[in-house]
């Protein structure tokens, strides 16, 4: 059972604002979800080893040449609040 | 030369008619612009006009002047691309995708994006934030997800052939639902650059197609080893047009412990239909078991949030997307992605730090890695005795707009047979088994079945599927002005 307190908790990890409403069906849906997840406890998994991906590829290289990225324009055309061709951020301390 | 003619080509069709002469490219792209720009489905975010459906589009190649619909998670350079989320509704990528790039490069204009469940999540479309994409066989019902949009355009035809991205199912699902060809390649075929991620280790680009041939001829473009892309592999030697007619010699398992209960009767009906097809054919059908594949739901609802939770932290107002406070930085943060994200994948996010958080990560993530394993080993079990494994693709036909949105784990279950071959990285196609009354009773809607087969085994899987599809000779014509206004 995921509680009103755990909901805040991984909302915050997950920089999500939530409204009242919100809080309380995810509290509802995840404790539902998760009594399903929770039947991967009938599996047996004593020495198995886990699966993070299927290709069976390691330490793929490439030379580390220089080549050219985007440019600082382009890169920018995207952002919010460009400024001196740099990513503006608010500042982060709330304004006393 | 007479319209009818053209929209029931597909892809590989249309290729045909262009080379014979009987049309030219630009009569083509005009019908098929035409055809987009009526559009009832909302299965469309954006079409194009024919100077920007040819932009960047090679004047030769393999399928010149082919026109094809593209799924909205894949970057197009100068293209709005928003993955139907609110997050990039603005959002004009300054790159193209590899897999479009493909396209573009074997000379495939680009009708359109198509709409989807907001950055793929989903089972419905019902998730987009531009509203739902329609089943062209019934408006009232879902054409399924997350690359809804993309079946419904094929089917509706709105295109002749689109390209979509399957994580647990979103091209088999939704070609399912449709009456098309949807085909998952084994991971690693396929070129993920550019295709906005959602579960990196599952995510793939596959075709959605009228039939099995043009499945194959899409995959053949698409494959390949890519530098932008250190998991991608390709397929050694390619992908060429099937062309077996038996399937003698052939052993097709079923695994009989997974269709259990929540099967649609008329499902059950049609899958077995197409077994004894399989046995006119020559082919073999045998029970097999695959142990843990019922878990599969459960693990892949652990790491494909888990994934997300990850990848999705990238959108918070800074370098690209939507910004939706200019408070201190943590209220950005916190309220751009409270505004640009919808429920379902706010759930996901939850979900996903929930099972990576500190104290939970060997409980939930760390356990679903291992039963991974285990559906990986049954997979490879189940292949030591048949070359196949076939299983409905959904457990219901199309479902009505609606019906499934109160219980996210109700929806995760339409899934159910095509999540265990994605944890297993193999490839797996659906092809339309015929129609077949929904549960309650109702108009017969399509119906169909999954084949799965080792990794990087495509041709082998294409092979025994255009067998199947030419004794099937399954009619989708029905559906063909199912799309337009």
């Amino acid at each position: 059972m995921i509680e009103r307190e755990q909901v805040l908790h991984v909302a915050r990890l997950s920089r999500l604002r939530l409204s009242e409403t919100e809080i309380d069906t995810l509290a509802g849906e995840l404790s539902s979800i998760l009594d399903h997840v929770d039947k991967l406890a009938e599996v047996d998994i004593e020495g198995v080893e886990p699966t993070s991906h299927v290709v069976p590829l390691e330490n793929v290289l490439r030379p580390d040449e220089p080549r050219p990225s985007l440019d600082r324009d382009v890169a920018l055309s995207q952002a919010p609040d460009p400024a001196d061709g740099a990513f503006r951020v608010p500042s982060p301390q709330a304004e006393a | 030369m007479e319209h009818s003619e053209l929209l029931a080509a597909g892809g590989a069709a249309t290729a045909e008619l262009i080379a014979s002469g009987d049309v030219s490219s630009e009569e083509v792209l005009e019908f098929w612009l035409g055809r987009a720009g009526a559009d009832a489905l909302n299965a469309y975010l954006w079409t194009a006009d024919a100077d920007s459906a040819r932009r960047g589009v090679a004047a030769e190649g393999p399928f010149a002047g082919v026109p094809l619909a593209i799924k909205d998670i894949f970057c197009t350079e100068g293209v709005p691309t928003t993955a139907a989320s609110r997050m990039l509704g603005n959002y004009v990528p300054p790159y193209t995708a590899t897999a479009v790039a493909r396209v573009s490069g074997a000379g495939m204009p680009m009708l359109g994006k198509t709409n989807m469940d907001e950055f793929a999540m989903g089972s419905s479309n019902e998730n987009s934030a531009f509203g739902p994409s329609l089943n062209p066989w019934d408006r009232e019902r879902v054409p399924g997800g997350s690359s809804g949009g993309s079946a419904a355009v094929v089917a509706g035809g709105l295109a002749p052939w689109a390209l979509g991205t399957d994580t647990g199912g979103s091209i088999r699902q939704p070609a399912g639902f449709c009456g098309i060809v949807g085909l998952k390649p084994t991971y690693g075929s396929v070129s993920r650059f550019g295709m906005i991620a959602f579960a990196s280790s599952l995510d793939q680009c596959g075709p959605l197609t009228r039939n099995v041939t043009d499945a194959a001829l899409l995959l053949n473009v698409l494959q390949g080893r890519d530098e932008m892309d250190s998991t991608s592999v390709g397929i050694e030697g390619g992908v060429k047009a099937p062309s077996a007619e038996r399937l003698d010699g052939l052993r097709f398992g079923v695994p009989r412990g997974l269709l259990g209960e929540g099967i649609e009767a008329g499902v059950l009906a049609r899958f077995e239909d197409t077994l004894t097809r399989i046995a006119d054919l020559g082919g073999t059908v045998v029970d097999i078991e695959l142990p843990h594949a019922g878990h599969a739901i459960s693990a892949y609802y652990v790491l494909a949030p888990a994934e997300a939770s990850t990848n999705l932290s990238r959108y918070d107002g800074v370098r690209y997307g939507l910004r939706a406070s200019d408070e201190d930085l943590l209220s950005m943060y916190e309220v751009t992605r409270e505004e640009g994200f919808g429920a379902e994948v706010k759930r996901r996010i939850m979900l996903g730090t929930y099972a990576l958080s500190s104290g939970y990560y060997d409980a939930y993530y760390g356990r679903a890695q291992r039963v991974r394993t285990r559906i990986v080993e049954d997979f490879d079990n189940a292949f030591d005795q048949v070359d196949f494994v076939v299983t409905p693709t959904s457990p219901t036909v199309a479902f009505k707009l609606g019906e499934k949105t109160e219980d996210p784990w109700t929806m995760y279950q339409s899934d159910l047979f095509t999540v265990p071959m994605s944890l297993a990285g193999i490839p797996a196609i659906s092809i339309p088994a015929g129609l077949a009354e929904p549960d309650g009773g109702g108009p017969e809607l399509p119906v169909g079945f999954q084949i799965a087969a080792p990794a990087f085994s495509e041709q082998k899987l294409l092979e025994a599927s255009f067998a199947l599809e030419n004794t099937i000779g399954f009619d989708g014509s029905p559906a063909l002005e199912g799309g337009v206004k």
